[in-house]
């Protein structure tokens, strides 16, 4: 039994398999719309997290199957001390797979351990969210046609984004790419990474700001800047316009790039960019539905 | 000079940094076992300056001497038979340390469930970093037991 615990899980040649899929899917949602007929999805959320849950669910229904579960450890039995190994134990006993995200870094693979059912992680603390990087891989993937031989920009808070690690950790399995790292020298990306990629030769830049780098960019993964992580609020305000793409900036970029985020977005995306053709955050979004519907299916064994 | 004697079956550990016998003695669950133990302290050693030895009488086969190379690989085990060094063990990292090494991070599930085992698994051989089998969180240098 298989379970997805971390985006390196999959090999290559498994996740090319994996997004064949989805794009199967995407062309013809008809053919797949009872492939999950009389499949029950939980999904057990122990702390809030709305659109990854509507995103799971809305696979589910997509494929004709159907879902249960909770939407924060309150409303389920871990307010009365039951231990996630127990939970699973029994969640296994009702459904057919289960979408576990919890606070705690590490849950869903106790959770897998002992469950009866594969386990998808669908995000634990600050530690991995396979589903999102699996979601940002489909996106380039099927809108740039490859994986590879480009140069990516990742822009905002490249020190404690979860996203960005994982997303450069599953990148650098592909060849040809190039990393242009823009953020305040507050937020740069940690120490091991640019290592890796030294160790690793993958060549990589970091810069301050955006327009430095703008031309040369085939995608620009965006990402929130938060007022609380800067040490004063001085910095912040004198750093924080650096990281708002808005028209003026995105004029520099090439025809044919893409900007993508994992959303939500607060203010780092002018909402004037929307409509720009570049802009794919939102199909982003529904990426992720159809890389969610090829897991259940290749998880389940009914695909792939 | 204190003088302490020959074992005929067991292990003769040396070369332990000078203060850390204890630590082994702990790990190695020598209290747990009813046999004899000398815990020489500082040692003189024209290697070390200092060190600590270990001598326990014991079954060969009773002992798992693999969270000796986590602790220092530079430490020496003799073998002892009739009271005799037959050989002298290599250390080797194991690939998993179970309830050894205590995950120290607050976000890990292991901190909530308290009947979790502290599992530790190696993730480089070269550098000797372990990391949490949860979290990933790399081990720090610190010990409990």
């Amino acid at each position: 039994m298989r379970h997805l615990m971390n985006p390196l899980d999959f090999s290559v040649e498994e996740l090319d398999r994996l997004f064949d899929l989805a794009n199967r899917i995407e062309k013809d949602p008809a053919r797949y719309a009872h492939a999950c007929d009389g499949k029950k999805l939980a999904t057990c959320f122990y702390e809030p997290s709305t659109r990854t849950r509507l995103s799971f669910e809305a696979a589910m229904l997509n494929l004709g199957g159907q879902v249960l579960g909770f939407s924060d450890a309150a409303s389920s039995s871990a307010a009365k001390g039951e231990s996630v190994s127990d939970t699973i134990r029994i969640i296994s006993c009702y459904a057919d797979i289960c979408a576990m995200r919890h606070p705690k870094e590490g849950a869903p693979m106790v959770a897998a351990e002992r469950s009866g059912i594969p386990v998808i992680n669908a995000g634990d603390g600050g530690h991995q969210h396979p589903t999102q990087t699996l979601t940002d891989l489909l996106t380039i993937r099927s809108l740039k046609g490859r994986l590879g031989s480009f140069t990516i920009g990742l822009c905002g808070d490249l020190k404690f984004g979860r996203t960005v690690h994982s997303l450069i950790n599953a990148l650098i399995r592909y060849t040809d790419i190039r990393f242009i790292f823009i953020s305040p020298a507050e937020l740069k990306v940690p120490d091991y990474i640019t290592d890796m990629l030294t160790e690793k030769n993958i060549p990589y830049e970091e810069v301050i700001r955006l327009e430095d780098c703008m031309p040369d960019l085939d995608l620009l993964y965006m990402t929130r800047v938060q007022k609380e992580r800067f040490f004063n609020e001085e910095d912040y305000v004198r750093l924080k316009d650096f990281y708002i793409l808005d028209k003026t900036k995105l004029s520099a970029a090439k025809g044919d790039m893409l900007v993508l985020h994992p959303l939500p977005r607060v203010n780092e995306i002018s909402v004037e960019v929307d409509d720009d053709p570049r802009a794919v955050y939102f199909k982003q979004a529904q990426y992720g539905v159809y890389v969610r519907m090829a897991l259940i299916l290749t998880l389940l064994g009914i695909e792939n | 000079m204190l003088n302490v004697g020959k074992i005929e079956e067991g292990f003769v550990l040396d070369h332990i940094e000078a203060g850390k016998s204890l630590e082994i003695y702990h790990h190695l669950k020598l209290d747990k076992l009813d046999c004899t133990v000398a815990i020489i302290k500082n040692a003189r050693s024209n290697k070390m300056g200092k060190k600590d030895i270990l001598k326990v009488e014991c079954d060969v086969n009773t002992l798992n001497l693999d969270i000796l190379a986590v602790i220092d690989h530079n430490i020496t085990v003799n073998v002892i038979k009739d009271g005799e060094i037959v050989d002298k063990k290599e250390l080797v990292l194991p690939r998993e340390i179970h309830n050894v090494l205590k995950c120290k991070n607050p976000r890990c599930i292991t901190s909530i469930e308290q009947e979790l085992p502290h599992i530790f698994v190696l993730a480089d051989e070269e550098k000797e970093i372990y990391r949490c089998k949860y979290c990933e969180e790399k081990a720090g240098n610190s010990f409990t037991w």
